[in-house]
Order: C-alpha cells, then structure tokens, then sequence
C-alpha cells in the first residue's frame, strides 16, 4: 500500500481542501484532512467518514492510520490567518 | 450470550472499559500501551479487555461501535473513540474532565 493509494481513495470519498498521507513502510500511515463535511460533527463520526472512505483496507492493508480532521474553521486557527 | 451481548454487558458493568491487544502491564501493540499510558496519567480506574484472547470479541467490538481499529474506549456506556481521540482528549484536558466527573 502506497500513500498516495490512500490519498486518492480517501479523496474520492470525501471533499477536502486539504488532504495528506504520509508514511513510508506500506502498513503505518499518518494523515491530515481537513474538510468541511467534519464541520458540526464529534470526532468520532469524523474518524468514521475517513473509516468508510477506506471501506475494507482498514480490514486489510492499512495496519494503522493516525488521524488529524480538521472543518475548514479550526485548520485556519492552525495555520494562522495568513491573509492578516 | 451473542458477543454483541457480552460487549453490552462489559461496558455497562465498568464505567472505563478499554478494549486492548494485550494488557496494561503487556500491550502487544503501540497504540493499546499508549492508550493505557494516558488512562493511568490522568489516574483513572479503568478496566481492559484483551481482544486477542478472543476473537469474537476482537471483530464484535468493531461492529459495535462501526469503528475498524483497536483500542477502543468507552466511559459510562458510551464509545469515546480509539487512540488519536483519546490522545487529542488528553491533551486538551477533556478526558481527565470526563473521568473526573464519573468519579
């Protein structure tokens, strides 16, 4: 499993404006996505939308992915305003 | 008692119930010790259940809570999330705010 597998298949299940895997050992994965389908939602369901992107490679393929969901708002506090 | 049942019961009977790979003295995976390591941090009392020595219960609990990953914690009843909601929660302070008030 690559990466960018991941990438494109979690991007095909949900609308981010802005999306990163890493890991490099093709079983442990670190992601960021920041989305506004996250917005109004626990972490829990957040975490089950990527879940439910990723259908059965979470069975599989991905032995561990660590997650950071973030709506639109709270990664603009993140990353600071740059505009300003 | 269906597996579902036995979940039910386990976390209805224990108000901190850590599903785990291994035990707290033992995890068998990082993210199980990690787990163990912020619930004895912030003091709570909690009790775990080794899913490997059963693998019912290793795949029920993934269809319970609609969650593919291990560890999984639940406090009074509720499913709380798996490792990086419970190390977000730490270290924003709100499961220590969560166990306190459980008592």
């Amino acid at each position: 499993m690559h990466k960018e597998d991941i990438k494109k298949i979690i991007g095909k299940g949900i609308s981010c404006s802005y999306l990163e895997v890493m890991g490099d050992d093709g079983a442990h994965f670190e992601t960021i996505v920041v989305s506004d389908e996250f917005a109004g939602i626990n972490r829990v369901a957040r975490h089950q939308l990527v879940y439910k992107a990723l259908g059965d490679l979470m069975k599989e393929k991905i032995h561990a992915l660590s997650m950071k969901l973030y709506d639109v708002n709270e990664w603009k506090n993140i990353k600071g305003d740059s505009s300003k | 008692m269906s597996t579902q049942d036995k979940i039910k019961t386990m976390i209805q009977e224990n108000k901190v119930m850590l599903f785990m790979k291994g035990d707290r003295k033992f995890p068998q995976c990082g993210f199980s010790g990690m787990a163990c390591q912020i619930l004895d941090h912030i003091e709570a009392s909690y009790t775990t259940n080794n899913v490997l020595e059963d693998n019912n219960i290793r795949e029920g609990i993934k269809e319970f809570s609609n969650w593919p990953t291990i560890p999984q914690l639940y406090i009074n009843g509720e499913f709380v999330g798996g490792a990086d909601i419970m190390r977000e929660m730490f270290e924003s302070g709100e499961l220590k705010k969560l166990i306190d008030q459980i008592g």
